[in-house]
């Protein structure tokens, strides 16, 4: 059994000191060391995106990345998108539109979201269903989940007009 | 399905790298991880050591060279995607990267580790078997560059021995305003390709074809250049008819079979992809080079 690494991972503006395997998965690690467990884990094997996180910002795979490969760079996970107990826009609008039904994916759809509309707020609606098809849902048929998505951009562009 | 328990390094230099790929016993190079992950938890692969390259700069630098663009083994594919030296110099890498996964895996993902990966249908691979790129090559015991139509062992297999690394990959620069094509057919957006072809068309004033690079991916174990149809268009002027007809030859070519697809349909798909990424790479040429139409 190799060693465990004592690490620094930066989660949502708070420092978590945790010793993990080198093996430990990023996804792993924000769920049984941090105790983030709104970060689902599905596939483990990078096909499934419900593991999506923002790391320094851009949307990754967080079962595809080691917790020791995460030192130094600032992670963002769903429970950092409420504040103040106010729901993210984007939560508020997935339930608006019944972007979700068992809930699974909605957090995976809910980074990967949150990182394409902070990189690109004028994202178009072709690019934007390419984007969401890297994720896999089984319930909504992804119509809703586009609606939402759709939704808090249109609301974006309407207040920076 | 968790990865198998090893050592990790994160040197900061390639020298360090590579004293360690040399001195450590069963030691595996992880570039951005985005296949190595899952092949470490289907434990397809078992190293002792995983050297992590992520902390090297040195690997992750974009440069211009004179006649080619010199890039390091660690840039990550979403850098390649956005980079305008990429876009202005190698237009067809440009092309080829909105096929390579999804943002989330092109956001980790880099060249180097997709060459090594060595997917037979992968896009990257293709690439630089369509513009002969030169692949450099370091240990601990020196550095070697080789063309990439050598980089192919066989399936999967880079010709690279257990303590070397790939660290930068030149393309070549073809002539300003040359055409460039890239497309695929897959199952769904994201997926490896059953079929993908790259082409590359310059012309001269006269609309007449001086050179061309015509590419297939996931008919074989690597990349292949069709020099049959390369040969066949050289010389003519530049028309979609005329694209039609020669793509015809890549009918012929051996193609693997598997659970995705048998051999003939690979070579229909072959003809189809060839002629679809010609077409690019004629609608792509810029208006000045007078194409004939």
């Amino acid at each position: 059994m190799a060693t465990k690494m004592a690490i620094t991972l930066h989660v949502n503006g708070t420092e978590h000191e945790v010793r993990v395997e080198p093996r430990r998965t990023l996804s792993d690690a924000l769920r049984t060391d941090c105790g983030l467990t709104g970060t689902n884990v599905g596939c483990e094997h990078g096909v499934c995106g419900a593991c999506t996180v923002l790391m320094d910002g851009v949307p990754v795979r967080s079962c595809l990345i080691f917790a020791v490969q995460a030192q130094g760079h600032e992670l963002r996970t769903v429970e950092g998108l409420a504040s103040d107990g106010a729901l993210h826009p984007l939560q508020q609008a997935f339930i608006d539109n019944h972007a979700l039904q068992c809930g699974f994916c909605t957090s995976g759809f809910l980074m990967l979201s949150a990182g394409t509309l902070e990189q690109q707020p004028d994202i178009d609606d072709e690019a934007l269903r390419e984007v969401l098809s890297s994720n896999l849902c089984r319930c909504t048929g992804y119509q809703n989940i586009l609606r939402a998505v759709r939704q808090v951009r249109d609301a974006g562009k309407e207040a920076a007009r | 399905m968790k990865p198998p328990a090893f050592a990790y390094h994160d040197p900061g230099t390639v020298d360090e790298a590579c004293r360690l790929m040399s001195t450590l016993d069963n030691a595996r190079a992880l570039a951005g991880g985005q296949s190595m992950m899952p092949m470490l938890n289907m434990r397809f692969v078992l190293p002792d050591h995983v050297v992590d390259l992520g902390r090297i700069a040195s690997l992750a630098a974009i440069e211009e060279g004179q006649e080619a663009l010199r890039i390091g083994a660690m840039v990550r594919q979403r850098d390649l995607e956005h980079s305008p030296v990429v876009a202005r110099r190698c237009p067809l890498l440009v092309d080829a990267i909105q096929w390579v996964g999804h943002r989330q895996t092109r956001n980790r993902g880099t060249i180097g580790g997709s060459l090594c990966q060595l997917d037979p249908a992968a896009e990257l691979p293709a690439v630089c078997a369509a513009l002969d790129a030169t692949l450099t090559v370091q240990s601990a015991r020196g550095t070697r560059s080789m063309p990439f139509a050598e980089f192919p062992a066989g399936y999967m297999t880079p010709s690279l021995e257990p303590d070397e690394l790939l660290t930068a990959i030149e393309l070549p620069d073809w002539p300003q305003g040359h055409g460039h094509g890239f497309v695929e057919f897959a199952r769904r957006h994201g997926d490896y390709a059953i079929v993908l072809a790259a082409a590359l068309l310059a012309v001269d004033a006269g609309g007449r074809i001086t050179r061309v690079s015509v590419t297939l991916g996931g008919i074989g174990p690597a990349p292949v250049r069709v020099r049959a149809v390369e040969q066949a268009l050289v010389g003519q002027v530049a028309a979609a008819g005329l694209f039609r007809e020669a793509a015809e030859a890549c009918r012929g070519l051996e193609a693997m079979e598997d659970v995705h697809a048998p051999a003939s349909y690979r070579q229909q798909l072959a003809v189809v992809m060839a002629r679809r990424a010609l077409d690019a790479a004629l609608a792509s040429l810029a208006p000045s080079r007078g194409t004939a139409h």
